[in-house]
């Protein structure tokens, strides 16, 4: 029993690695389990709040920048008024619209923190559940597409980044019924790849990427970037096309996060063709 | 207990730059300096190994709350302070000083200190960045951004130990 303590005593270095690295191992393994929500992120109430102190002073910095992208968004806002279309029809009469309702509602919010340059990139902002966010729901910026809401506070909440390598957006070039998976490959914040497009398609260079509309987060024809360049790999079947992102990561500060009424609805309806198949 | 405030200070003042200000640096792509790990290096010679590990286990889980990345700083700081007991148990004998030793560049001259914050520093980024990656596909590009990150942050190192540069006696 001495024996074996005086062994301990002197390779003591090489135990306390031993019990440091199992902790730090199993919180590393533990925050990868997508299911489970962890207390130690950035949607964590006290330092969420730090966040958004420090990002007070932050913001001037980018004033002008955030500016621009607001200004641009507006331009573009404003050439789908109905006001702006010529209009040669001569009827007019009110109609008392009871089939579309509004499908996707969209939920201002600030970005209090945020991470470009590691591997897996998050983001954090400034409203929580609170607020109504969930969860899973998409976030877009004002140029283009963001993530996907990964942990919520009461009045926080962190997003996986598009700059991430678990995150894959479903997204088609426009114009076109193809569609895969999107993924970044971890080197340049600026681009990122789309893959699994079939190569008989006759790609242009800067054709519009946007959101195919499939699945329950992002709606249809939410601009992603433009195509850099295309090429098969590995003599495979499919296009891998590199994609310049449309939003600049760096100059974010206000960013909508997606609320889709009918998503529990969809939800529900696929649950059951698994459940059924199950059978 | 000046020494005890000196690495309080220390500590809190490496982690507020850190993640306010270093995170948001990028050299060639997806590089970044952690001079964080600049407190395990300065923490004293006499520092037993339960308070060190511990040490470096704390700052390296206080910047993964930060990051959102829960355990991957944490496991990297370990093992670099593991390293650090390693080579300081083989380069520093403690009978050759008047005063107690510390590991800063002023004291321990330039030779020792380049090369004891090189291999620090080399181990927390290969492991930090390969844990963070973590595929073997793409271990070359991760190589070349330990290589490069490292760089950045030994720089770093250096002007900061340069700024604090105090001219003292070594026998």
């Amino acid at each position: 029993m001495l024996n074996l303590w005086r062994f301990i005593s002197k390779y003591n270095a090489f135990f306390f690695l031993i019990i440091y690295l199992t902790i730090s191992f199993v919180l590393l393994i533990r925050n990868n389990d997508f299911q489970r929500a962890s207390n130690f992120n950035t949607s964590n109430q006290i330092v969420g709040s730090i966040y958004q102190e420090v990002n007070a002073v932050n913001k001037y910095l980018n004033l002008n920048l955030v500016n621009d992208s607001l200004a641009n968004e507006n331009v573009m806002l404003r050439n789908r008024l109905k006001s702006s279309f010529l209009d040669d029809s001569v009827v007019t009469q009110t109609v008392v619209d009871t089939i579309n309702r509004v499908k996707y509602e969209y939920i201002l919010a600030e970005v209090v923190n945020k991470s470009i340059t590691s591997r897996n990139n998050y983001i954090t902002i400034n409203r929580g559940s609170k607020d109504g966010i969930k969860k899973g729901m998409g976030v877009v910026g004002s140029s283009g597409i963001v993530g996907i809401v990964w942990n919520v506070s009461e009045n926080f909440a962190s997003i996986q980044s598009v700059l991430h390598e678990d995150t894959r957006i479903t997204s088609s070039i426009e114009g076109t019924p193809y569609f895969g998976p999107l993924i970044w490959e971890g080197k340049d914040p600026g681009i990122v790849t789309l893959t699994d497009i079939p190569n008989q398609l006759d790609l242009k260079l800067n054709a519009r990427v946007v959101t195919s509309g499939l699945g329950v987060i992002f709606p249809k024809g939410i601009l992603i970037g433009n195509v850099l360049k295309s090429g098969v790999k590995g003599g495979g079947s499919f296009l891998d096309i590199s994609v310049k992102l449309a939003t600049n990561f760096y100059a974010l500060q206000y960013v909508y996060v997606i609320k889709n009424n009918f998503q529990s609805e969809q939800e529900t309806l696929e649950q059951q063709n698994k459940e059924s198949l199950n059978e | 207990m000046n020494s005890i405030i000196k690495n309080i200070l220390r500590y809190i003042l490496l982690v507020l730059i850190q993640i306010f200000l270093l995170k948001n640096m990028v050299l060639f792509g997806l590089n970044t300096p952690y001079l964080y790990i600049l407190f395990i290096l300065l923490l004293p010679f006499e520092t037993p190994n339960w308070l060190l590990f511990f040490l470096s286990f704390l700052i390296g889980l206080n910047i993964d709350v930060f990051n959102d990345t829960v355990g991957l700083h944490a496991s990297a700081c370990v093992i670099t302070a593991f390293v650090r007991v390693s080579i300081t148990s083989i380069t520093v004998q403690k009978d050759n000083y008047d005063s107690d030793p510390e590991p800063t560049l002023s004291i321990m001259g330039f030779r020792w200190f380049f090369f004891y914050a090189l291999v620090l520093t080399l181990t927390h980024h290969f492991f930090l960045l390969n844990l963070e990656v973590f595929r073997f596909s793409e271990i070359p590009a991760t190589i070349s951004r330990v290589f490069i990150s490292s760089l950045f942050t030994l720089t770093l190192i250096f002007i900061a130990e340069l700024l604090f540069f105090r001219k003292k006696q070594r026998k």
